[in-house]
């Protein structure tokens, strides 16, 4: 009976040890890889929600990295050398977050970090980043603090998007000249620093362009009942609803404010980009409005091409985060091709010296913040996906 | 007052899933005086094994209430075989130990669901476990190849959520002027009610539950009474296990996210609830649901909706420091 229970014991602590973080995929299929030599590979590092609430932010993310990787590749690599990608799963926690950062920087030795998209896991990489000396550039995190902490640009970490000040902004004045809407009740996830800088933002401008805000109410990422919240803004009688949060839950929250039979259109950021609102959302959703970095029905040659090639390797329709990503991607390998060295020091300083690339999302020009000023464009849900609907500029 | 009825029918359903769940907690403490942390993630499978028995019904195609009825024995059925397992293995080796082994035990095996269900499904597993012997130039032979291929692909379900079928069809009815319900919130509290009346009957009416409360009086002598002990714990845990699995569907039904650590708020309240009914008390975790289900809503509704998973915790200092034993507990004295 001892013995029994010594080799069960055994047994699980072998289990244990057989549950190392595995990386998700080299960029290439199969067990065998027949790539060049290690030391003239450059390596890029990307951690992405691959599982979790926000998985398709990481898969697409990573379908728009790897697309840009090919796209290099195929030419020659930077400057000879062959790209190559290490992805690490960070299940939609920034703890996950912060240990693949040091796993990448420390043990894979990468170039340049490519990740994350929402700001909470990129606040816990950015610290790892910048200690480290490797450049990093975030495709999606909109919260100003990832690249600008208290007045202090964090020195390694850049962003190819445009920022929540601006974003919140975009959908106040949507709402008021397009809209024409007056009374909006906001309804944030208290727990997530993108939407709650983002619903600060917007109730700032909407207030300063004659708004009232008629409610602010709060849930956390993972509840499953908002009833209560919905009801109480049912009865201040708001004209739209400002929901910043991530696709799950608004999904969610739609479905159960028309279960209430609340009619209103709901707004939101970027958050809600995936192919799953549509897919839990249902008619909920139809009707609603939310800010993006690019719109995939844009007639502008750039952007189809990039529609075509990703649709052709991934076989489906790229959403914002592919386009991020993509362009997060492209940007590093334009600046490592100008860089006297492709990593550390130097190629932060290539980045940064980043003026007018022609991205899929728009030009990019890195600024002295290591932001990117882009327009914003609002798409409307209109049968089963997203509609272009206006551009508004910074 | 539309939206305090609205409030009201919202705090209803909630409070019944807690009273649901609380049960499970308030029997089984009175039986064996532990109190299951691993309940809440009981509760969490019942509503995975719905999910995995719906998509391998096909529901989300077809529903049907023959589909709905299956999907309902199997999720309980799995549940009370997963009861009766945890009770087995995890509790009974330490019955004659400290209470606090037991009670740590009972976290582990939360934290085992929890995180186990959160692992990358077992297929993906061994073809990882093979990409990695090969990169050590190890080959599996062929046999144990195929097997790692006919091990499920999405078990378990790893940390994305995942979204329960609809059973069947949503019908909204609009009432008293503006009050929305739905034949989903009626189904599930005639469901519930129905299951906490037929605890009751099993509880004061049958031979089980009289065993039940003779082992939860004083076990040993209801063990000298030729009561099988034993038996009785395996078939309370059963039973509470089979409650969890019907609080699971019934807010699968309304509230479709599923996700492993589903269970962890809900466990946490039911157990609140439980407290404040009165912990060992039957009538008392009903009671201690729908109180704190109402006030929940209440408070979510009317102050500030942050608050509203602190009420529950604000419930059970308040209960701690008023009234220790609950509203329907006993006071227990010890003689010395």
């Amino acid at each position: 009976m001892r013995l029994a229970r010594v080799v069960a014991a055994m047994a699980a602590l072998a289990a244990v040890a057989c549950q190392t973080k595995k990386p998700e995929a080299e960029g290439q299929a199969g067990p065998a890889p027949a790539a060049a030599p290690s030391a003239e590979r450059i390596l890029v590092g990307h951690i992405g929600s691959m599982t979790g609430s926000e998985a398709t932010f990481g898969q697409s993310t990573d379908n728009g990295i790897k697309l840009a990787i090919e796209q290099w590749n195929a030419k020659g690599g930077v400057k000879g050398r062959q790209l190559a990608l290490k992805t690490y799963d960070d299940q939609g926690k920034p703890e996950e977050a912060a240990v693949a950062a040091t796993r990448l920087v420390v043990n894979d030795k990468v170039n340049v970090l490519l990740g994350e998209v929402a700001s909470s896991r990129s606040l816990a990489m950015a610290p790892i980043a910048d200690s480290n000396k490797v450049p990093m550039i975030t495709p999606s995190s909109t919260n100003p603090r990832v690249t600008k902490e208290k007045d202090q640009v964090r020195p390694f970490v850049f962003r190819v998007c445009f920022i929540d000040p601006f974003q919140g902004t975009v959908m106040a004045k949507f709402a008021r000249d397009d809209l024409k809407v007056t009374r909006v009740a906001i309804l944030r996830d208290v727990g997530n620093d993108y939407s709650m800088g983002l619903a600060d933002y917007f109730l700032a401008k909407f207030k300063e362009l004659g708004g009232t805000i008629v409610d602010d109410q709060s849930y956390k990422a993972g509840d499953q009942d908002f009833k209560a919240q919905l009801t109480a803004i049912k009865g201040k009688n708001p004209e739209a609803i400002y929901v910043p949060g991530y696709y799950t839950d608004v999904a969610l929250i739609a479905r159960q404010a028309r279960e209430l039979g609340m009619k209103q259109p709901l707004l939101g950021g970027d958050g809600w980009d995936s192919v799953k609102l549509y897919e839990i959302g249902g008619k909920a959703i139809e009707g609603s409005y939310y800010s993006n970095h690019y719109a995939s029905d844009d007639p502008s040659p750039r952007i189809q091409d990039f529609v075509k090639a990703y649709q052709a390797r991934f076989g489906s329709i790229p959403d914002g985060l592919a386009a991020m990503g993509y362009d997060a991607a492209m940007v590093a390998f334009d600046a490592m091709s100008r860089a006297s060295e492709p990593s550390g020091v130097p190629l932060r300083d290539a980045i940064a010296a980043t003026k007018d690339y022609a991205g899929v999302t728009g030009v990019i020009t890195i600024d002295s913040n290591h932001d990117a000023n882009k327009p914003a464009v609002v798409v409307e849900v209109k049968g089963g996906k997203s509609v272009y609907v206006t551009t508004i500029r910074p | 007052m539309t939206e305090f009825l609205q409030h009201v029918v919202n705090g209803l359903s909630l409070g019944t899933i807690y009273a649901l769940i609380a049960l499970g907690y308030t029997m089984v403490y009175g039986v064996l005086k532990l109190i299951n942390f691993a309940h809440g993630d009981v509760y969490m499978v019942g509503a995975f094994a719905g999910y995995y028995v719906a998509t391998a019904l096909d529901v989300e195609r077809s529903p049907s209430l023959a589909k709905a009825l299956v999907v309902f024995v199997g999720s309980m059925a799995v549940c009370g075989a997963l009861g009766f397992v945890v009770e087995r293995f995890a509790y009974r080796p330490l019955r004659n130990r400290p209470r606090l082994a037991s009670l740590i035990t009972a976290i582990g095996v939360s934290f085992l669901l929890e995180f186990g269900f959160q692992l990358p499904s077992l297929r993906s597993q061994a073809e990882s476990l093979e990409s990695a012997l090969f990169g050590f130039g190890l080959r599996l032979p062929d046999f144990l190849h195929r097997l790692a291929l006919a091990l499920p692909d999405s078990f378990p379900p790893g940390p994305t959520p995942r979204f329960f079928p609809e059973p069947f069809e949503r019908v909204d009815w609009t009432v008293l002027g503006g009050v929305h319900v739905s034949n989903y919130d009626v189904v599930s509290l005639g469901v519930a009610f129905a299951f906490m009346v037929g605890l009751q009957l099993i509880v004061y009416r049958t031979k089980f539950g009289t065993a039940m409360r003779a082992v939860s009086f004083d076990a040993r002598t209801a063990g000298l009474m030729g009561i099988p002990v034993g038996r009785v714990i395996s078939g309370t845990f059963v039973l509470g296990s089979v409650l969890a699995a019907v609080a699971a569907l019934l807010v699968a039904g309304s509230r479709p996210r599923i996700d492993p650590i589903m269970g962890l708020m809900p466990g946490l309240k039911a157990f609140v609830a439980a407290v404040f009914g009165g912990i060992g008390s039957v009538p008392g975790a009903m009671v201690g649901g729908l109180v704190l289900g109402f006030s929940e809503e209440m408070v979510a509704g009317y102050t500030v909706s942050s608050f509203r998973d602190g009420i529950a915790f604000a419930m059970l200092i308040l209960v701690l420091l008023i009234r220790p034993e609950g509203l329907f507990g006993r006071v227990t004295v010890e003689k010395v």
